[in-house]
């Protein structure tokens, strides 16, 4: 029986890629054009794997600092990030980037904040609820829905993201550290490395690391030390003391205190790096800075926008490909989407099979499908009432939140950091905030659930 | 979510269906409420819990006796400190 299960389990992840191989080879087949967007696709697959192999939750990374005193996650995305501006400053160097810094404002802060409130309840971010749909999660299916309608109905309802775009956000300045410090675009590998990887992303990645040691990861790491170190000492006593190398060997153990979530946090950063590389270059071959043209040259001119361009950001990004599919279902139900700045003048609404981004997303949650089922992981889970509620509400304040911020925790935080952008920052800590807010929420709710409980066990 | 004493000093605390942070927080607390040398078995099936569950045995010194998957349910028993 468990021989039968398994087989069946490895056939459909075998399926999942096949399926994907026969979908690439028919796009080539109609257009080699097709290339381009398939490349997202493939570059999703990646992404969901390593997602969810690595259990590579931005989410996770503020909620299990405050609710259970855990730094894994938090260690992940941070070497994710370091990895990646390394990367992105050699591509910067080269013409390969196609990284463009937000618009930087307060507006970063409170879309992370109102995001981060979202991303608790729903038990997942952007990126976290692509995989765990991936994985048969029933609740962030329900939040990936939601993210979908909120953000589509968000910029258009009341034309009022209009007035906050072109009032607000678009005036905002817009610059990399790199091109701050050094000044110009036409920059060198050195500048560009010293600018956007280290100053703006290795050293407060290193002290973001740094406060996560000394205010929760210490404790426990240091009663070792100290046990270990008393064990040492000679039978008649003495006095254990602790040095600033115990103190790096501590830092350190808490780097690697998750193997498999700072690996995929490194291999993260790699495939990130390679698919902006791939991007660019796919744009040199078929003379395209945006997918939109390629499909105005095929005659599909109703799916861009008025500038004749789509969604195309030429890197990792989450939430608005699924606010366009969100979108291109309420036109189908007679909305008019694109009198509005969003979809009618930046990103179109494409059909979904001509749409760039949300191939990759289909890729995430196929990759993390596949590597799932490999692993015996994949368990189609119906969501309660409970988190039903949990996941819509998070997903419509994770839907709100990346609108306002132009982004979610990939394409507002991880993409912007490493790319330079000091905005990125800001909704990270809005992100936190928010993330806090929600932890004192579900500390209250599950300590409510666990007293009408009635389990045998001693309260202390 | 269920906790149930299955005999003296071993206790079921059952959080199939829960997606994160539930399954962690859930067994945070109940861990938590027992006494040192208690015996808690957690059963659930979102995996990025496994990791998360690890890394907080891991802090608070809690002894991981025994880790079963099938199917996408893991069984994890976990000896408090």
């Amino acid at each position: 029986m468990a021989d039968d299960a398994d087989r069946r389990r490895k056939f459909w992840a075998f399926s999942v890629v096949g399926i994907m191989l026969i979908i690439s080879l028919w796009y080539y087949s109609v257009n080699p054009i097709y290339m381009y967007i398939i490349a997202y696709a493939w570059f999703g697959f990646a992404y969901g794997i390593l997602l969810q192999w690595g259990r590579f939750c931005f989410a996770s990374a503020w909620r299990d600092l405050f609710a259970i005193g855990v730094t894994r996650m938090f260690v992940g995305i941070m070497v994710a990030m370091a990895v990646f501006s390394i990367i992105m400053a050699v591509l910067a160097a080269n013409d390969l980037s196609t990284f463009h810094p937000g618009p930087l404002g307060p507006h970063e802060l409170i879309g992370g904040l109102i995001f981060g409130l979202g991303m608790v309840l729903a038990g997942g971010c952007a990126s976290g609820t692509l995989y765990k749909s991936g994985e048969g999660n029933g609740t962030s299916m329900l939040a990936l829905v939601a993210i979908s309608f909120s953000q589509a109905i968000f910029v258009d309802a009341q034309g009022w993201f209009d007035k906050l775009l072109r009032g607000y956000i678009f005036p905002q300045p817009k610059f990399t550290i790199a091109e701050k410090v050094f000044g110009g675009k036409d920059l060198s590998l050195g500048e560009y490395f010293i600018g956007d990887a280290i100053i703006n992303t290795i050293i407060p990645t290193l002290i973001f690391l740094s406060l996560a040691y000394w205010f929760v990861a210490r404790k426990g790491i240091v009663k070792r030390i100290i046990e270990k170190k008393a064990e040492a000492l000679p039978a008649n006593g003495g006095e254990v003391k602790l040095s600033f190398k115990d103190e790096l060997y501590g830092f350190w153990q808490m780097i690697t205190a998750s193997k498999r979530t700072t690996l995929a946090g490194i291999l993260i950063g790699i495939i990130a790096g390679i698919h902006v590389m791939a991007m660019q270059s796919l744009r040199d071959k078929f003379g395209i800075e945006n997918f939109g043209q390629a499909l105005v040259k095929m005659g599909f001119v109703d799916e861009v926008s008025k500038r004749g361009t789509v969604f195309d950001p030429g890197y990792w990004y989450i939430t608005t490909q699924e606010a366009q599919i969100g979108a291109w279902v309420l036109e189908k139900f007679g909305w008019n989407m694109r009198d509005n700045i969003y979809f009618g003048i930046m990103n179109g609404i494409p059909e979904p099979w001509h749409n760039p981004a949300l191939l990759m997303s289909i890729g995430i949650i196929l990759g993390a499908a596949a590597i799932a089922l490999l692993n015996k992981e994949f368990k189609f889970k119906a969501p309660t009432r409970e988190l039903a509620v949990w996941g819509i509400l998070g997903g419509i304040l994770m839907g709100i939140g990346a609108r306002i911020a132009l982004g979610c925790n990939i394409g507002a935080f991880y993409i912007r950091v490493a790319g330079g952008d000091p905005g990125g920052w800001l909704f990270f800590l809005g992100m936190g905030g928010g993330a806090l807010a929600s932890v004192k929420f579900l500390n209250w709710w599950t300590e409510r659930q666990l007293k009408e409980e009635d389990f045998d066990i001693e309260i202390e | 979510m269920k906790v149930k004493k299955l005999e003296d000093g071993v206790y079921q605390l059952d959080v199939k269906g829960y997606v994160c942070p539930h399954p962690q927080l859930y067994t945070m607390k109940t861990l938590q409420k027992l006494k040192s040398g208690d015996i808690l078995e957690v059963l659930f099936d979102n995996p990025s819990s496994e990791e998360s569950i690890t890394a907080l045995c891991d802090k608070e010194g809690h002894e991981i006796i025994e880790r079963r998957s099938d199917g996408g349910t893991f069984v994890y028993r976990i000896k408090k400190a």
